[in-house]
């Protein structure tokens, strides 16, 4: 447990020490990477299966003063629910190493970025002081913008300013929301616990509003309707690693901070929103799915899928009961595996193959053929998005669906029609994509052979496809770490809020 | 008044250290150096000009404390702070202009850098009228000199004559300002000016005075409607000598101003925490304050040059500084001078690592910039700490001053009043100013080099002091604590 503030540690210093030797070494700085990322997510797993949750809330890690003349402290505490996005971070963070082994170029610098991105995102999830939090968070923003700026492709650096601009905006939206909640609690302290009692004081008015200054700021980092814009066009500009980790980990810091921050922050705020945040959750399911059947564009689909998927994170967190939560917790968690995976095949196994993501191209390149591997991970991939049984997505949604139907019915119903719109979508990619004919005459242009998938991605693909299906056959494994830490104190004003 | 010249000389020492540093490197190069070239009179000066400031750094630690001379000059912690963190990024600026081997006369150069360090330690100090108006004439006259030496080039005379008139003008201003003032309290000492204050009604002609005091600081602070001077002679200084305008000229500005307004003119503050605002400075420094944000900020997204872009970001942070001034008053100086200082090493790191690669070319588009991760990795990562600071990023020290001074203002009155709208337009603004600062970045670190650019040697001098200035962003971001348990 206690060495779980390493993962932070490490992460940085890796990526200082991949920018030390990329010059001389890519190799090196791949290895640095790897070995990083690995004791990191080894630490993460070792601390998971030890933790005992405690009834009172977080176990504290480290707490000292930090700058004592603002009452900030250095507080890094974890919960089942920080612990299970750690364990999905580390997950994330190998899988996205192994897919990047085939970065030539500037190599040391981009597994500097990786992981100093990935340092902040384990910052973000063990912060128990919203200052320390808010401090990991921006750290995990601008290397965004360099690894999909340098080392994207189609319209990479007009993807890159666009995401970074709107986490930037998001951040300033929340930094504006903490700050009032802070000088109008008497600016004692940023400890999260310590600000909630202070905002019981608050005036409706008051709650009502700075709930809605943080709640948006990390929503839009969620992908919440209509502020996903950014999601696609960075997924698809970013390189495959970048992807992986947007889709995989960095929305999940914006849920994370809505459930985090904003939800046991404004408790009276919330309620006043929840309806909103429902109708904005629903539509985004629907219409993100919608969007994604029309996409030509492999990435694209992908990418619109992940809002799709988010949306039912929102819409669990909107319920906000201890299961609909929990639900959208192991979400997370599940469209983090999954949509990694998804954004593997996308990414490096086809389009590095065969540089084009164009689903009428592919179409013409009879992929199962030619890519059996990838074929048969994006069918296993497709199944789990879809919310097929025996893979993670399967429990997720179920637990978020039935726990919706307890606050609001027919946000359930609604939702569920996302369910299918997403079997659409993903079926018709799959089909497409790889199972289209050949047309004679472009068969022979196309005759030559694809290079073969490569010992390093099919170990990051069947990395990712053993936590999902793990997951999916005993959903419990999370459940059980995330189910008693909503129980605590620390969540009960909100989750008292919806009908439990 | 009981005048005690020991004690003055004892206070006074850096000055009369950086005197008579700026009078050896004169005097020796009128002598010894005469027949050596540019680059071996400039490194000596270099020497003997950091010499001078590491001298004065000393002295400034380990000098007196509390009023000196009849309370003319204040030794509280805010001045000593003040000298250190002016001397400090006259050094950096030092370094900056040890990069420039082609100049003439270097030794002339660095004296007058030196002597305008003086300018800025007494400002730090000053505690009354006149001496704070002649410690700003010490430093401004030194500045025009420098803002217009390079006389080869027309665009460093022609921001050399700018910055003088409109100088010249803010000059007059605020000497017609002080004098109204004494002419209504009899007095040039702020602390009794303000007994006096408190004690008469404000009228019309305070009213006058402030505002022609006003003029004046948001001149020096380059705040708008006051800023027109600031890209022009931002973009045709030599690189040191605009370096030195953004870092120690402003910290030293803001000190003095904040000195004189909070105490001289408090009685007559006036508040914007809440509606309705009460009349005194504090409403003007705010409307100030929010146009400086929006004109800085609006007026950067459309620079192509470099130094017109950083002139600017300055304006745009005056805004924010300027917050800081009115938060003064009830919580402390701390975040002020954390910002002010803080920003100054990013500022004049960011203008260290332009001369340097000036040196190898030219230096004034943001494209020239292109490539730098491979003409010098160092230059690049440096640059990389300076704008990110800039920008706002933790964990470096430019994030860290925005929230302290943020937190401090909405301290005033939450979102009641326009002090705390303010807040939430310099935050909207914060997300705007990352563009810009990422276009600088893009061409830095994305993009390949033009293919006659080589490789940058970063002279050893200049290497250091850039590398320190990066350290110490860094370092103040972890670590506020240091500079703000000070105060």
């Amino acid at each position: 447990m206690n060495a779980l503030p390493c993962t932070i540690y490490i992460s940085f210093t890796g990526a200082l020490l991949s920018l030390a030797v990329g010059r001389r070494s890519p190799g090196l700085a791949r290895a640095v990477a790897l070995a990083s990322a690995l004791t990191a997510w080894g630490i993460a797993l070792f601390a998971a299966f030890k933790f005992v949750p405690d009834a009172a809330g977080p176990v504290s890690l480290v707490d000292y003063p930090w700058i004592p003349q603002m009452g900030i402290r250095y507080h890094l505490a974890a919960d089942g629910i920080s612990l299970t996005l750690v364990v999905l971070t580390g997950l994330a963070a190998t899988a996205g190493v192994l897919f990047s082994w085939n970065v030539e170029q500037r190599t040391g610098e981009f597994f500097a970025f990786f992981l100093a991105l990935i340092g902040g995102v384990y910052g973000v999830f063990l912060s128990a002081d919203a200052f320390l939090f808010f401090v990991f968070y921006e750290i995990a923003i601008v290397p965004k913008y360099f690894l999909i700026a340098i080392w994207g492709s189609t319209n990479r650096e007009y993807g890159a300013m666009k995401l970074v601009l709107y986490s930037f905006a998001g951040s300033a939206l929340v930094l504006a929301g903490i700050l009032w909640a802070y000088a109008a609690g008497g600016a004692h302290s940023f400890a999260v616990a310590d600000m909630a009692q202070a905002a019981v004081g608050f005036s409706h008015g008051q709650q009502v509003w700075m709930f809605a200054l943080v709640f948006l700021g990390f929503a839009v980092l969620a992908g919440m309707f209509p502020f996903h814009t950014w999601a696609p066009t960075g997924h698809v500009a970013a390189p495959t690693a970048a992807s992986m980790l947007l889709a995989g980990v960095v929305m999940k810091l914006g849920a994370y901070g809505c459930l985090r921050v904003a939800m046991p922050l404004f408790p009276v705020g919330f309620l006043f929103w929840q309806p909103m945040i429902f109708w904005l959750a629903v539509i985004g399911i629907i219409y993100a799915g919608l969007i994604a059947l029309v996409q030509e564009d492999f990435k694209f689909v992908i990418g619109y899928s992940s809002v799709s998927h988010m949306g039912f994170v929102l819409l669990g967190l909107a319920a906000a009961n201890v299961r609909a939560v929990s639900g959208a917790v192991l979400q997370m968690f599940s469209h983090g595996v999954i949509a990694g995976l998804l954004f593997a095949v996308v990414g490096r196994m086809v389009y590095d193959r065969t540089h084009t993501r164009k689903l009428a191209d592919l179409r013409a390149m009879s992929l199962y053929k030619r890519l059996p591997f990838a074929a048969t991970v994006f069918v296993l991939a497709g199944l789990a998005s879809m919310g097929m049984p025996g893979f993670s997505g399967f429990p997720a949604e179920l637990t978020i669906l039935i726990g919706t139907w307890q606050t609001a019915p027919w946000a359930a119903v609604l939702a569920a029609v996302g369910v299918l719109v997403a079997a659409a979508f993903t079926l018709r990619v799959i089909q497409v994509s790889f199972f289209g004919h050949a047309d004679t005459a472009k068969a022979a242009v196309d005759v030559a052979p694809l290079p073969p998938i490569t010992l390093a991605e099919k170990c990051g693909a069947l990395l990712l496809l053993g936590a999902t299906i793990l997951i999916g056959l005993k959903p419990d494994l999370l459940l059980e770490l995330i189910r008693p830490a909503l129980q605590t104190p620390y969540f009960q004003a909100v989750l008292k809020g919806g009908a439990l | 008044m009981s005048l005690d010249y020991t004690l003055l000389f004892k206070a006074l020492r850096p000055e009369t250290a950086l005197v008579v540093g700026a009078l050896a490197v004169l005097g020796l190069d009128l002598t010894a150096l005469r027949k050596l070239s540019n680059a071996k009179r400039l490194q000596v000066a270099a020497g003997l000009g950091a010499l001078a400031l590491f001298a004065a750094v000393w002295l400034a630690c380990s000098g007196p404390h509390g009023p000196a001379f009849g309370g003319v000059l204040i030794f509280d912690r805010f001045a000593i702070a003040t000298r250190v963190g002016v001397l400090s990024l006259t050094l950096l600026a030092l370094g900056t202009a040890s990069v420039n081997r082609s100049g003439r006369h270097p030794a002339e150069y660095v004296a007058v850098m030196l002597f305008a360090a003086a300018g800025f330690t007494l400002m730090a100090a000053a505690q009354q009228l006149l001496v704070g108006f002649l410690a700003l004439e010490l430093a401004s006259l030194s500045l025009y000199i420098l803002t217009g030496f390079d006389k080869a080039r027309p665009e460093s005379a022609e921001a050399g004559l700018k910055y003088f008139l409109f100088g010249g003008m803010a000059a007059a201003f605020l000497l017609f300002g002080f004098s109204l003032i004494y002419g209504l309290t009899g007095s040039i000492e702020l602390p009794e000016i303000a007994g006096r204050l408190s004690t008469q009604p404000p009228g019309a002609l305070l009213m006058v005075a402030l505002v022609m005091v006003l003029v004046a600081f948001g001149f020096k602070a380059a705040a708008a409607p006051f800023h027109l001077w600031a890209p022009d002679v931002y973009e045709g200084a030599p690189t040191a000598s605009a370096s030195l305008i953004a870092s120690a000229s402003k910290l030293a500005g803001f000190t003095l101003f904040t000195r004189i307004l909070w105490t001289g003119f408090y009685p007559v503050a006036g508040s914007v925490s809440a509606m309705p605002v009460s009349a005194g400075w504090i409403p003007a420094v705010a409307a100030i304050a929010g146009l400086s944000m929006l004109v800085g900020n609006f007026g950067a997204l459309a620079q192509q040059n470099v130094r017109r872009l950083l002139a600017y970001s300055a304006i745009a942070h005056s805004g924010t500084l300027l917050l800081g001034v009115i938060a003064t008053g009830d919580y402390g100086v701390g975040p002020l001078f954390y910002y002010a200082a803080t920003y100054g090493i990013a500022a004049g790191g960011a203008f260290g690592v332009i001369a340097v690669v000036e040196a190898t070319g030219t230096c004034q588009k943001i494209t020239d910039l292109a490539g730098l991760h491979r003409r010098s990795p160092l230059l690049a990562g440096c640059l990389a700490i300076f704008i990110l600071s800039l920008a706002g990023i933790p964990p470096l020290a430019g994030f860290f001053g925005k929230f302290s001074v943020f937190a401090s203002a909405l301290r005033l009155g939450g979102l009641a009043g326009p002090v705390g709208w303010l807040v939430v337009l310099a935050i909207a603004l914060s997300a705007l100013a990352l563009y810009y600062y990422l276009i600088v970045l893009k061409q830095a670190l994305v993009e390949a080099p033009a293919p006659a650019a080589g490789r940058i040697i970063v002279p050893p001098f200049a290497a250091t002091t850039l590398a320190a200035a990066a350290v110490l962003i860094v370092l103040l971001g972890i670590r506020p604590s240091l500079i703000l348990s000070l105060f």
